[in-house]
């Protein structure tokens, strides 16, 4: 089977939502859309104080190249456009709209037939991904009509989609291959027409073996399109490890997939874009797993862009009395929230509930040099160094180390049996020492 | 929900490893080797090793209670380890306050003048015992024969061990075919049915703890392949050019405390290297230094020096290998 | 026996002699000349190496001192004008007048004004509680309580307020040599001119955010009403970014501005306290 070489960790998988079925969240009485939900250049509100909107109406325009549309997930009346705590943790700007009804924009097809024809060529696929606001839905956001356009002196000869989901507790991807597995595969066609590619391998990890089965017997229909199992190791799912562990190229540091002919999009880009290209539907919902050891009725649901997470935790049984910390994302990659009315982005893949006991830190002790973080490094760092060269304000010492080249996947901080904050430390090194680099540009 | 959420950096999961856990296991790695010591050495092992266990914690324990005024991390277990690891290296019949002198340098001074836990350059248990047989070496170097649970601590019986009648012998003209017939069979050696310290004979307990320690991944196999198999091909050398003046590898792999040593005091942590390429310089470094103490040095065993002297390496390796990074590009000229 | 005691000290001496002149030659092969004033500038400077001159340390502050035409731009905040004139009378030039500064936090989110909204659980340290979030309030631009600038003071100027969790500024330690200013990731320390008495007014809100959210964050926050822009008769008030500012050269220290913020956030320190106005009020309740 296959894996990435180096590192990695293996926490309990946790994955109890596993068998629930995708369901439609209702839409909520109001919705709170930021306009900067993927990384790069926020997009320039279009609407004002007191318009009404449609549910797929663009609400704020793609500004520059590296930026997307914002499109509004409801139809109704737009509030004003304020301020709002996101998952980046920090005020954002954000458009609240009330809403009203449910009308759609006309061009938007809602039947339930499967489109297999693709009639778009690879540019105008391109397009309308970025008419549509696609952007990688795995939680890094990259928009997806950059990652889809070939700068001209590179070239791509395979497109691997990552279904491997290795963070724990996240089902997410896991049901749209399993329910929605057709329009997942024309997707990736899609994609492989955009790339002008004609050679797609799917990622999945083997715990999720209903989906391998069912997504093997689906890709004998589509040209071009294989299934690998891959072995059950955080992080499988990361980028470069995802392509060394299925063709075996290793991307150098601080280059891109494109470096080594190859592109990754995830599952759930893979099913937004059929959604986009065929439905002509853009991108203002996606499934989240909502989940939790002591929530009542975990599950994965379709979710309007914009929702409160406390709607979503309703629609789960409630918050559970003894809940000390909210995640937006997976438990090692994710984002801990501070309040409940945070709404829902394109970059929330899951919302989990821990209880008090899992949810805070144990003390942490003085370093035994175990290196067990070197050994549970995917990238062979030595995460204690980098720790320790940034806690000291050692930065040039820690860029030497390759510091910037760290994923803050997280596995050196899970293994740490003093319970070292490394990551933190790690992170606080990696931002310093980027923006010492970027300064030093300037300088030039 | 009554408080406030929690809110910190990711991952927000933890792999429940604990400094505790590893220290534990280490300490059920050992136990195998205990029980045959006390097997062989009966009341004296028992003794001693209780003594030192006792008085590493107690030292550690006060020092951090009156010096350090800092939080008492004793449960932590590594004074623990450090008690038995140094009751592991000294005769069984050893009296009580030279232990208790060992257990003070061991634990003041190779370990908490340099801050604690995760500080000390050098293997604190190995500090204590070169210091015992450096201030006490008649005391050091009278090794009880095994008895089977002999009820005798001071006034066991004492012998030399394989390691002293090979040297001796050597010193005093004899051949290593002559020499063969004085000491135990490899089978013996291999069961501990020598003399030795309480801990390092039999060489099956250690082996039994060596599987157990790899199997919970406390250690990883770098440095006891490395240490062994250093020794070997550098003994076996020197044994394919004269049989008549130097043992053969068996045998010195199997006699005094090679495998305690190559298992248990250069896996520590602290004072070990911390990636796979280095361990396996400093693992080889061991061995061969061993090796050389052993056949030119004025010692019968040089496993603690040799050692203690590749700790003092271990930072210099730290800082100068490193471990080849993921998308590390290979310089082309 | 007396002839190895000859031996050993003859030998001894011979050893000496030898090392003595190798010595010697290198020191002279390796001797780099150096300009004499630059120690004797250091000896007056405060030895302190804070780095508050802008350079890494006393003795380069001290080589830039001795370089430097004028001293235009060069100043020693710790030593402040006594030790920049010592400085100047050595190397013959003569020592601008610079301001006196002292550190002042433009914050006053105590707990009482400040809900708290959330439990930070990681490393106490402000860059990092900065890099992930809000902070345990709502206010984005507030202290975070976590002590950076408390551990940059090299001079124990600083402690932090167990019950307000803000830190505390000891003007008398102060020597404004700005590391609390650069520690801070949230940039709310300023270094403010020093007044008679150490008497100070100044806005202590660092709150860009419009007046609604700011109010909903803390109770004293800047929410930009203009009110203090507009009473002031000196120009010493801007206001950017819904953010009230008070000049330190320009202010008077009037105190009209004080009395007209409606949510307390410009605050006045060191003064008598204002008897007119509660012999008015006793008055008024006498009658």
């Amino acid at each position: 089977m296959k894996t990435f070489p180096i590192g990695g960790v293996h926490p309990p998988e946790n994955k109890l939502t596993a068998g629930c079925v995708i369901q439609q969240l209702p839409v909520p009485q109001s919705v709170a859309i930021p306009i900067l939900q993927h990384i790069g250049t926020p997009a320039t509100v279009i609407v004002n104080k007191g318009d009404t909107v449609k549910t797929g109406q663009v609400i704020a325009a793609s500004k520059g190249i590296v930026s997307t549309n914002i499109h509004s997930s409801v139809s109704g009346k737009v509030n004003k456009i304020d301020t709002i705590i996101d998952t980046t943790g920090y005020k954002q700007t954000a458009v609240f709209i009330d809403v009203q009804g449910d009308e759609w924009v006309d061009t938007i097809d809602r039947s339930d037939e499967i489109l297999t024809d693709i009639k778009l060529s690879s540019e105008e696929i391109i397009k309308r991904c970025l008419e549509s606001g696609i952007v990688g839905l795995g939680g890094a956001t990259f928009p997806s009509h950059v990652k889809l356009t070939v700068p001209s002196g590179k070239k791509c000869d395979v497109l691997i989609i990552n279904g491997a989901e290795c963070e724990p507790y996240l089902t997410s991807d896991h049901r749209i291959m399993l329910e929605r597995g057709e329009q997942f595969l024309i997707g990736v066609t899609i994609l492989m027409k955009a790339l002008k590619v004609t050679r797609s391998m799917i990622g999945i990890e083997s715990n999720k073996t209903d989906a391998i089965e069912h997504l093997t017997n689906l890709a004998t229909a589509f040209q071009g399109i294989t299934v690998h199992p891959l072995k059950v190791k955080y992080p499988q799912g990361a980028e470069k490890q995802l392509i060394k562990a299925l063709i075996n190229r290793e991307v150098p540091s601080g280059r891109l997939p494109l470096d080594v002919n190859t592109v990754v999009h995830n599952v759930g880009t893979a099913f937004a874009v059929y959604e986009a290209v065929q439905k002509n539907k853009p991108l203002f919902e996606r499934v989240v797993t909502i989940t939790g050891k002591s929530l009542s009725k975990p599950g994965n649901y379709f979710v309007r862009i914009g929702t409160p997470v406390s709607k979503l935790i309703e629609a789960a049984g409630g918050l559970p009395e003894d809940t000390g910390k909210i995640v937006s994302g997976g438990p090692m990659m994710g984002k801990s929230l501070n309040n409940t009315e945070v709404p829902i982005v394109k970059g929330t893949s899951g919302i989990i509930l821990f209880p008090e006991s899992e949810s805070e830190r144990m003390q942490s002790e003085s370093c035994i040099r175990c290196a067990k973080c070197i050994s549970a490094c995917a990238l062979n760092l030595e995460p204690y160094l980098l720790m320790t060269l940034s806690e000291k304000g050692l930065f040039e010492r820690a860029e030497k180390e390759r510091i910037t080249d760290c994923m803050e996947c997280g596995s050196c901080s899970y293994i740490c049996p003093a319970q070292r904050p490394l990551l933190d430390y790690i992170r606080l090194g990696k931002s310093t020492v980027i923006k010492m680099a970027r300064e030093r540009v300037v300088k030039k | 929900m009554s408080n406030l959420l929690n809110v910190s950096l990711s991952p927000h999961t933890h792999g429940k490893e604990t400094t505790r856990k590893l220290m534990f296991g280490v300490v059920i790695a050992l136990l195998p080797a205990l029980f045959t010591s006390i097997y062989y050495f009966g009341i004296g092992a028992i003794i001693v090793t209780a003594t030192s266990i006792i008085s590493c914690v107690l030292f550690e324990y006060l020092i951090q209670r009156f010096i350090f005024k800092k939080p008492i991390s004793i449960t932590d277990g590594s004074a623990l380890v450090t008690g038995l690891l140094l009751a592991f290296n000294v005769p069984s019949n050893i009296p009580v306050f030279i232990i208790v002198i060992g257990s003070f340098i061991s634990i003041a001074v190779a370990k908490m003048t340099f801050g604690g836990l995760g500080n000390n350059p050098f293997n604190p248990a190995l500090v204590g015992r070169v210091f015992m047989l450096i201030s006490f070496p008649r005391q050091m170097t009278t090794w009880p024969i095994p008895a089977g649970l002999s009820t005798k601590y001071i006034d066991a019986v004492t012998g030399a061990t394989p390691l002293a009648i090979i040297k001796e012998g050597l010193k005093n003209g004899e051949s290593i075919s002559q020499l063969m017939t004085q000491i135990p069979t490899p089978v013996q050696m291999f069961l501990g049915k020598m003399g030795g310290s309480l801990g390092e004979v039999a060489a099956i307990a250690l082996l039994i703890g060596f599987v157990y320690l790899l199997v919970k991944k406390i250690i990883t196999w770098h440095i006891p392949v490395s240490v062994i198999g250093s020794m070997a091909i550098f003994t076996t050398i020197l044994w394919l050019i004269n049989p008549e003046k130097n043992a053969d590898p068996m045998f010195h792999i199997l006699a005094g405390g090679v495998l305690l040593g190559a298992i248990f005091m250069a896996t520590d942590y602290v004072t070990s290297p911390m990636n796979p390429k280095a361990m396996i310089i400093y693992g080889c470094g061991i061995g061969i230094l061993t090796v050389i103490i052993r056949v030119w040095g004025a010692y019968p065993e040089g496993v603690s020096f040799a050692i203690l002297l590749m700790n003092a390496f271990v930072p210099l390796m730290n800082a100068y290998i490193k471990p080849k990074r993921f998308g590390e590009e290979v310089k082309n000229g | 026996m007396s002839s190895t005691v000859l031996i050993t000290i003859i030998s001894l001496s011979l050893l000496a002699l030898i090392s003595a002149v190798i010595l010697y030659f290198i020191a002279q092969k390796f001797k780099i000349f150096e300009d004499p004033r630059i120690d004797e500038v250091q000896a007056v400077l405060p030895a302190a190496n804070c780095g508050g001159c802008g350079f890494a340390g006393c003795r380069n502050f001290a080589e830039a001192l001795v370089k430097a035409e004028t001293f235009e731009g060069l100043n020693c905040p710790v030593g402040g004008a006594v030790t920049m004139e010592q400085a100047a009378k050595i190397l013959g030039k003569a020592a601008p007048v610079v301001e006196q500064t002292v550190a002042v936090l433009l914050c006053n989110g105590t707990p009482e004004f400040r809900p708290r909204t959330s439990k930070y659980d990681g490393v106490p340290d402000c860059r990092i509680a900065h890099n992930l979030y809000i902070g345990e309030t709502d206010c984005s631009y507030g202290c975070l309580s976590l002590a950076d600038c408390v551990r940059a003071c090299a001079f124990d100027a600083m402690y932090m307020n167990s019950e307000t969790g803000l830190p505390v500024i000891i003007d008398d330690k102060c020597v404004s040599c700005g590391a609390c200013v650069k520690a801070c990731p949230r940039h709310i320390i300023e270094l403010r001119k020093k007044a008679k008495k150490d008497r100070k007014i100044y806005v202590a809100c660092s709150n860009c955010d419009k007046g609604g959210p700011a109010r909903r964050a803390c109770k004293v926050a800047c929410i930009a009403c203009n009110k203090c822009y507009n009473v002031c008769e000196f120009n010493a008030i801007t206001i950017e970014n819904n953010l009230a500012y008070i000049d330190a050269f320009k202010c008077t220290f009037c105190r009209k501005c004080v009395t007209e913020c409606p949510t307390n956030c410009i605050i006045e320190l060191n003064f008598p306290p204002r008897k007119p106005k509660v012999e008015a009020q006793a008055e008024t309740v006498a009658t």
